[in-house]
């Protein structure tokens, strides 16, 4: 238990220390973790931790990323994006993959091992280049946008690369690992085809939990393959099927940790499944993120599972850090440096190409080559899982892990080296650039009751697409009936919001009941998205007080207009002409928008109002003035309505005859 | 029969002397068609398919509203943008309103006497009307001279103003009765309750 906790801290520590100042030096949170492992290393080898098995243990976290990349997948945007997804993204991973596959069979490899590194390399990173653009508000250029897809490409490539690399098997290395094994363990290493979770790392001397759990081992190849199909149609008509009787079921103990504890087991599940039928856990949780990617409980998913894979990974990332070989750095300081500037000016190249084939303009190609020329996370993934396959031998690897991990390093001066030298030499081709409209407008509203529905009504109405979240599984029900894309949620948390694409969003709609939550949203969403235009919905008038202090400048009372409309038509009844009715009405809004800014002066939001004396009194004193008015005792308010079409007196008739004549 | 329309604007309804009197007395006037324009459309929001279903059904469409500002009161203009369409009332196709009569039916405050290039109105009452004049023609209709009363303010107790109400109610009842002789006073440039082309009861 002490132990457990020593290290649960250890790694926790380093995480939390070195990913900030990563980040403020603007290396993204992939490289702060692996310099947390750099730093750990010395530590871990003195208390004698055996890093290689937490890396078995974090690999998990791979199996929760491509869930969320499954569950990022819309078929239908996916469609959208075919052609530079394919073209770009396929060219990309192909071409890349080829030309290091030739380079490193020119340098003496033989071709199963050279392709497997032409697989390794060709990937980028997707953490730190999305992050990166994101943060230079980059992503929606061109060059931002086609990053983007090849990212996107490489993400998909990386199922069937798991799939293939158990293929590439070094016979002389299966031997060895087997007889090793056989001599410690008595299990198979390299028969799990795909298993990235419980990988079977005979070659480092664990053992493989997946080959003692594989149902399939003893049976005839046509019984493998059935059970096979039946494990995939499994995940897939469970994800549609299953999804949201489970969700309703759960949603009546009305706990927010029951949520995270089935999106747990629902991952967990699967991974455990395609481990029992001998098929890659990563393969089946993507396919069952694909299913779910349309399912309206898709942010909830992702919300919950994140934080996970992002400690996971994290700690994937630190266990990566951790084995790096200094030695072998320090001894072969220039051959490892000329590979990693060689890998990227390679990437660069076929990047840029591409660029020029696909009719990127100006700066947009260099920002394209730049942002993708380093190795990636991903590398680090395959390069763990050739070694435990036999494919890439350990000394080998080392280097590699090496040229990948020097090649992130790049990125950030690569960046630099956009902005300062690059893009100035292109200012005017930004210019012309900014014409091209950004077609896809971000609104989110948070509540789908009889608030915000007729927002996404009205909104729907002109061809806008808003994503909403609501908490109630009726309110989802009755409007999946009418073909609304609604999410499950608490859009109260920030990690749904998160999931909703806040950071990307241009306005937010609080349509949520409860004053609290509204404030808290509001409060949240100004402070850390100020770019985000928030339009709430306040209770009453102190509300909007309240909501005002929380930073929002764009206040709905949920009641106030159809009070109002009643009163018009109130007046109606009474026999009031209607447009007169109208016009006292629009007196009546100005008038009040009038107290609650005389009001606003005093309100304060650390005082309770009953407390609040000088509100209290100010109140008291709007509120005679506007009774009196309304009465018609006081004679402004119907002085006011009276302007514009009363007749001007006979006097200012003569006089203005007289003033004519003369 | 002629089949009548009348426009009834007046946003000030509440504080109209003339107007007001006028619009009761029509509204009494059976077998003509009387439409308050502000009660109808307090919002502006004009319902244009209605309005020119409207058009269609009558014969005569009269506009009963004060003068301002050397025109109408806005929510008619706003009428005049949304309903007189390309295709129905000009413009190839347009001519759903052809043949039809376009008459007003006015109040000013200033006296007959300022609406010359002497008076302090400096041009002919009929000047400020030739906007609305050009767009019946271009609609292909009549546009007859105007029932005006001038010196608006001071009628009520002139009593000019009940003898207004009191031929305007005839004017009505004639058009419908078709008794109502527009090619007499075709010459004329406004029409009073003196000079009003009805012929005398026998």
């Amino acid at each position: 238990m002490g132990e457990l906790l020593l290290l649960a801290f250890i790694f926790l520590f380093a995480g939390v220390v070195a990913v900030p100042i990563a980040s403020r030096f603007g290396l993204g949170s992939v490289l702060g973790y692996l310099l947390a492992g750099v730093a750990l290393s010395p530590l871990l080898t003195a208390i004698d931790v055996d890093v290689i098995a937490i890396q078995h243990f974090a690999e998990f976290g791979v199996v929760m990323m491509l869930f969320l990349i499954g569950l990022e997948l819309e078929p239908r945007r996916l469609w959208e994006m075919r052609n530079k997804l394919l073209g770009l993204g396929g060219l990309q991973v192909v071409g890349t993959a080829a030309l290091i596959m030739a380079g490193a069979m020119a340098l003496g490899q033989s071709w199963s091992v050279a392709l497997a590194i032409g697989f390794i390399l060709a990937l980028s990173s997707t953490a730190i280049v999305l992050q990166t653009l994101s943060e230079k508000g980059l992503m929606r250029s061109d060059g931002g946008q086609s990053s983007f897809s090849v990212l996107l490409f490489q993400d998909i490539a990386v199922i069937p690369m798991l799939a293939f690399i158990p293929l590439l098997a070094l016979p002389e290395l299966s031997e060895i690992a087997t007889g090793a094994a056989d001599a410690g363990h008595g299990a198979s290493a390299g028969a799990d085809v795909g298993d990235v979770g419980h990988g079977d790392a005979a070659g480092h001397g664990e053992t493989g939990h997946g080959a003692d759990l594989n149902l399939v081992a003893g049976m005839a190849a046509w019984q493998q393959a059935l059970v096979t199909v039946a494990a995939i149609a499994a995940v897939v008509l469970g994800g549609s099927w299953l999804t949201r009787p489970t969700f309703r079921f759960i949603g009546m103990a009305r706990l927010r940790e029951l949520f995270t504890a089935a999106a747990l087991m629902w991952v967990v599940g699967i991974a455990l499944l395609m481990t029992l039928v001998g098929l890659s856990p990563a393969l089946g949780t993507f396919l069952a993120g694909v299913v779910l990617a349309n399912s309206e409980y898709r942010h909830e998913l992702e919300s919950n599972v994140d934080p996970f894979k992002g400690l996971l990974l994290g700690l994937f990332f630190i266990t990566v850090g951790a084995s790096i070989d200094f030695a072998l750095l320090a001894e072969s300081i220039f051959s490892i440096l000329g590979l990693t500037f060689a890998v990227v000016a390679l990437k660069g190249l076929i990047l840029f190409a591409l660029g020029v084939a696909f009719r990127l303009r100006g700066a947009q190609r260099w920002l394209f080559a730049f942002s993708l020329a380093q190795a990636g996370e991903f590398g680090f993934v395959l390069l763990a899982f050739s070694v435990t396959n036999n494919v890439i031998p350990p000394p080998l690897a080392d280097q590699l892990l090496l040229i990948v991990a020097l090649s992130m390093l790049l990125t950030p001066v690569l960046f630099v080296l956009y902005e300062r030298v690059v893009a100035p030499k292109f200012v005017e081709d930004s210019e012309q650039e900014a014409d091209t409209i950004d077609e896809t407008t971000n609104i989110i509203i948070a509540g789908h009751g009889r608030f915000g529905g007729i927002v996404n009504r009205m909104l729907r109405s002109i061809g806008y697409e808003p994503t909403v979240l609501d908490y109630s599984s009726e309110q989802l029900e009755m409007l999946r009936a009418f073909g609304f894309r609604i999410y499950f949620g608490d859009a109260t948390r920030p990690d749904l919001l998160h999931a909703a694409g806040i950071e990307n969003a241009d306005l937010l709609v609080i349509a949520i009941d409860g004053r609290e939550q509204i404030t808290e949203l509001t409060r949240y969403v100004t402070r850390n998205h100020p770019r985000v235009h928030v339009i709430a919905r306040a209770i009453d008038r102190n509300h909007v007080y309240e909501l005002y202090a929380a930073g929002c400048r764009d206040i709905i009372r949920e009641t106030f207009d159809s009070g109002v409309r009643t009163g018009r038509s109130a007046f109606e009844a009474l026999g009031i002409h209607p447009f007169e009715a109208e016009r006292l009405a629009q007196q009546f809004v100005k008038k009040d928008g009038r107290a609650i800014a005389a009001l606003a002066d005093v309100y304060d939001p650390d005082v309770p109002i009953h407390r609040n004396e000088a509100y209290v009194a100010r109140a008291k004193e709007v509120r005679e003035t506007l009774d009196a008015e309304m009465k018609g005792s006081g004679r402004a308010f119907s002085q006011r309505a009276d302007r514009g079409w009363s007749p001007p007196s006979l006097e200012d008739v003569k006089a203005e005859e007289e003033d004519g004549k003369s | 029969m002629a089949r009548l329309l009348l426009y009834y604007a007046h946003p000030g309804h509440k504080y109209s002397h003339v107007n007001k009197a006028m619009a009761d007395a029509a509204r009494r006037v059976d077998g003509i068609d009387f439409v308050d324009l502000y009660g109808a459309y307090p919002r502006h929001n004009i319902d244009i398919d209605r309005e020119q279903e409207r058009l269609l059904a009558h014969d005569v469409v009269l506009f009963q509203c004060p003068m301002f500002w050397y025109s109408t009161p806005s929510l008619i203009k706003e009428w005049q943008d949304l309903v007189l369409e390309h295709g129905f009332a000009y413009g190839a196709g347009g001519d759903k309103l052809a043949g039809k009569t376009m008459m007003l039916a006015l109040t000013a405050a200033g006296p007959a006497d300022a609406y010359t290039a002497d008076g302090y109105q400096r041009f002919p009452f009929r000047t400020f009307l030739t906007p609305l004049q050009q767009t019946a023609r271009l609609c292909k209709m009549r546009f007859a001279p105007p029932y005006v009363l001038f010196s608006s303010l001071r009628a009520p107790s002139s009593g000019e103003a009940a003898l207004h109400v009191e031929g305007y109610v005839k004017l009505l009842t004639a058009i419908r009765d078709d008794r109502y002789d527009f090619a007499r006073v075709d010459a004329h440039d406004v029409v009073s309750h003196q000079t009003l082309p009805i012929p005398i009861e026998a």
